[in-house]
């Protein structure tokens, strides 16, 4: 390497109490290259970056810049030091316009002037190829023009060195190969960019080097040219993976729950759900895609019962009875003494799924303590369901006396999918399951709702990975701003007719509400 | 690249969250952190009063249990405290910030009260005492069930609304004082009826009866269905929603429970107690029993030992004033720092100080 070397740590730990978020970690960034982290959910990506932007303090180790060691003890020391962070969630000023937002906090003793201010961003935003009005309000924005906003804000100020916090989790794909071009321009003008994901694609498609973490550890940076995906994975987890699913063809499939023209208005206002009808079908599973906050959590909550003012028809199709059920305007409570069997994986897991603060058992319990007319809970049947779930999901857990807000998120959403599988549903929904989890638990959970679909379950699957949606679906829904933009058919669907159904109204939409779809992310 | 002309020095020291401290780990720092509160009281007191620290701690004893008098009044006192606390518990458990415990307690009282002023003498002693009980579970429960029914309509703020009520029922004790006594005095004397009856000393039903009502709390909130909805609204409202628990029909169930135990303390308060009524029956221990409760982590067991270190800590004081013959604030502020120190103690089982690696010194960057 003959580069030189823009940053440099040097056995860098930090501990969260006896957790070890990263340990005698080593890098090296070379000026005009790009460099990925990677590693799973958990594995102290964020933690290690946030070190370099001054938001932790190492409790060991050094970093050098330029060949000089630096202490960043904060955001504004990392300026100092030419590095700047794009988190994942934004740090924006709704009211405020793009170059408004771009020179907050800058305190460079010059005089405040908006027009002088506007052309710099104009011509930083074309020097690297971004499409921006200087002039747009933020709450005007996509997504993606935010994203932006946040890139520039970075680069107002003179950073060297960036780092990206998973820039493409809520991008389409089109937008993502947008992006990727910037940061390509960005490389050829000499600036370091470190770029965290876990998206092994991504990976390979941007970045010169990749640096591997594994708990915490450095395991190996390596060439991108001479890598691969499978060798990469096996870095990250430790061992060999396979990365395929297995879709058995769909048996005995029937109707099970029709959705007919499901519309409904949030407070304030927006359409969040327009004219959405669908079927999904026992024995297969439907995947939803779209971008995050397009109405997939109002859909399913809906379904499930949850107090939401929506007008429309949810039709299921009772397999013992024969019978057509409307589940439009009935609580959870009422659904099910219709003799319905609707499970329910929401995305918020702690929040909504689980109660963090109880014990597996104790959580056990919440679908099932109100059983007999004693005035005492059983805690008995729990105890045992918690204990089989534990041990076939194979949860690691002290013991089921543990609050389940100390176990890690691939064990938290074990717990919730083993009780929701549990109540032996007719039908399983389940948003953003996979979430945060790493490779090995996200294929424990795709294997569970393919089982769940061979036994004649109508799966209803909302996503976000849109290789695993093409992989594990049979058909698949996409949404976009609250309406169904196609159903198609997984086995011949391609990610870019996906990506395109997701942004197919965007053009038509009213900017209020994508300002209304990112608050809800 | 020159940025650093400023002093950038690595910070002396930094915080690291501590992992789930054992039990006995946890017990000892709030252990230690009172023995530390009181060594700081004796020695405030040494430097304002001139008191030695030894006779000091040794008055704040004898202040609980320096007499089988003193003995009994500590316990009768504790009581009264823990009574309270366990009846905001159900509330506070449920994320459910009832202050309104003052009120709610004082209007029952007001109800025993008002049932023996006007049957008294007319009806059996028993009968009364019954119609006294009613009377003060019911208009508790009513003080209970007002700010819940606004709070699960129209989504009221619960504080405000219970501190309010507060004053309501103040305001309507002074004025049945003043209309039940022909004088205008407002002083209402001992009345004669509705009393309990009296087993060995003339606390010990009213200190049985709280036992009995904590045994009673502690398996209605961890073992009943109800005590398992309770827990669910607190902990997540969203949580009570998705598996279909009618968030609003709790909280005004529960509200009304808590409202209801207030009014039982008021009832024994005057027919154990005090056989009458002034606006500063409760004397502030509405207020108190928020701390009991909290500090006890919302368990009805742990609130016997808040309960008793806090009215400890309030009798002992008390009699430091009178013994060294010092202002009654003196005692406030022993109760202050001791309090201080066991809620600033949290902070340490939370958290671990950790010195930061002093040998790299930021100023070799020039």
């Amino acid at each position: 390497m003959n580069r030189p070397i823009a940053l440099e740590l040097k056995n860098i730990s930090k501990y969260f109490g006896s957790v070890i978020a990263n340990k005698d970690v080593n890098l090296t960034v070379y000026r005009g290259e790009i460099l990925a982290i990677l590693g799973e959910n958990g594995c102290g990506k964020t933690t290690l970056m946030n070190m370099i932007a001054g938001i932790y303090y190492p409790d060991h180790g050094t970093i050098l810049i330029d060949g000089k060691e630096v202490v960043i003890r904060s955001p504004k020391d990392a300026f100092e030091h030419k590095i700047g962070m794009i988190h994942q969630h934004f740090k924006l000023v709704d009211l405020f316009t793009a170059a408004e937002n771009i020179v907050l906090g800058v305190d460079d003793n010059k005089k405040y002037n908006i027009n002088e201010i506007n052309e710099t961003v104009a011509k930083m935003a074309q020097k690297y190829g971004f499409n921006i009005d200087p002039k747009k309000k933020i709450y005007d924005m996509s997504v993606s023009e935010k994203q932006t906003v946040e890139i520039l804000k970075v680069l107002y100020r003179g950073a060297d060195i960036l780092i990206l916090d998973e820039p493409s989790a809520v991008l389409t794909p089109q937008e993502t190969d947008k992006l990727f071009e910037v940061l390509r321009r960005m490389r050829e003008d000499g600036k370091s960019i470190l770029i965290i994901t876990h998206k092994l694609h991504e990976v390979l498609s941007i970045s010169d080097r990749v640096a591997v973490l594994r708990k915490g550890e450095h395991v190996a940076t390596v060439e991108t040219a001479t890598t691969t995906a499978s060798e990469l994975t096996e870095m990250m987890v430790g061992k060999k993976v396979e990365l395929n699913i297995n879709r058995p063809e769909p048996k005995n499939v029937c109707d099970r729950l029709t959705v007919k023209g499901l519309n409904m208005t949030n407070s304030d206002g927006v359409k969040v759900l327009d004219n959405v009808s669908f079927t999904a079908r026992a024995g297969e599973i439907l995947g939803v895609a779209g971008i995050a906050g397009s109405g997939q959590r109002e859909l399913l909550e809906t379904i499930a019962g949850l107090a939401h003012p929506a007008t429309g028809e949810i039709i299921y199709h009772n397999p013992q009875t024969n019978a057509d059920d409307n589940l439009m305007d009935k609580n959870p409570i009422e659904i099910r003494e219709l003799g319905v069997r609707l499970s329910f994986v929401p995305e918020d897991r702690l929040g909504m799924g689980l109660v963090g603060n109880m014990d597996i058992v104790d959580n056990m319990m919440l679908r099932s303590y109100r059983r007999g007319h004693s005035v005492f809970v059983d805690r008995k049947k729990p105890k045992d369901l918690a204990h089989k779930i534990v041990d076939e999901l194979e949860v690691v857990t002290p013991s089921t006396k543990t609050p389940v807000r100390r176990l890690s998120g691939g064990n938290v959403q074990k717990v919730l999918v083993g009780r929701e599988i549990a109540a032996s549903p007719t039908v399983l929904m389940a948003a953003y399951p996979v979430r945060g989890l790493d490779i090995n638990s996200s294929y424990t959970i795709y294997g569970l709702l393919t089982k769940q679909k061979e036994q004649g379950v109508s799966v209803i699957f909302v996503g976000e990975d849109l290789d695993v949606l093409i992989e594990l679906c049979d058909r698949i829904l996409v949404i976009c701003a609250g309406r169904v933009t196609g159903i198609i058919d997984a086995k011949n669907a391609t990610k870019e007719q996906i990506g395109l159904l997701m942004t197919e109204t965007k053009s038509a939409n009213t900017p209020k509400e994508e300002n209304n779809n990112e608050n809800e992310q | 690249m020159k940025t650093n002309s400023n002093h950038t020095r690595e910070p002396l020291f930094h915080l690291v969250k501590r992992d789930a401290l054992p039990f006995q780990k946890a017990l000892l720092i709030r252990v230690i952190a009172v023995v530390l509160a009181v060594v700081l009281c004796a020695l405030l007191s040494v430097a304002l009063i001139g008191a030695s620290p030894i006779k000091f701690i040794g008055t704040l004893f004898d202040g609980s249990f320096g007499s089988s008098r003193r003995l009994w009044k500590f316990a009768k006192d504790a009581c009264a405290l823990l009574c309270i606390a366990l009846a905001i518990t159900p509330a506070f458990r449920m994320r459910f910030w009832n202050i309104g415990a003052e009120g709610q307690t004082l209007i029952g009282a007001l109800a025993a009260v008002a049932v023996v002023h006007y049957l008294g003498g007319s009806v059996d002693n028993w009968l009364l005492l019954v119609l006294m009980f009613i009377a003060a579970v019911v208009s508790s429960g009513i003080w209970g069930f007002l700010p819940a029914i606004f709070k699960a309509k129209w989504n009221t703020n619960e504080t405000l609304f219970t501190l309010m009520m507060n004053y309501i029922a103040t305001g309507l004790t002074s004025y049945f004082l003043m209309v039940w006594t022909p004088s205008g005095s407002s002083v209402l004397g001992a009345l004669p009826f509705g009393h309990l009856p009296v087993i060995g000393h003339e606390y010990l039903v009213f200190i049985l009866v709280t036992l009995i009502l904590t045994a009673l709390l502690y398996v209605y909130l961890n073992y009943t269905k109800q005590g398992y909805e309770i827990s669910v609204v607190g902990e997540s409202e969203n949580t009570a929603r998705y598996i279909g628990i009618g968030v609003g029909k709790v909280v005004i169930r529960t509200m009304i429970i808590s409202g209801a135990i207030c009014g039982i303390a008021g009832f024994l308060i005057v027919s154990a107690l005090d056989h009458s009524v002034t606006t500063t029956t409760v004397g502030g221990m509405g207020f108190t029993a928020i701390m009991v409760s909290w500090l006890a982590k919302f368990n009805p067991l742990y609130m016997l030992g808040t309960s008793a270190l806090i009215t400890f800590l309030e009798q002992g004081s008390a009699q430091i004033s009178t013994n060294f013959n010092i202002d009654s604030s003196f005692p406030n502020m022993i109760v202050g720092i001791v309090l201080f120190f066991i809620i600033g103690c949290e902070f340490f089982i939370t958290y671990k100080i950790k010195r930061s690696d002093s040998h790299k010194k930021g100023e070799k960057i020039k």
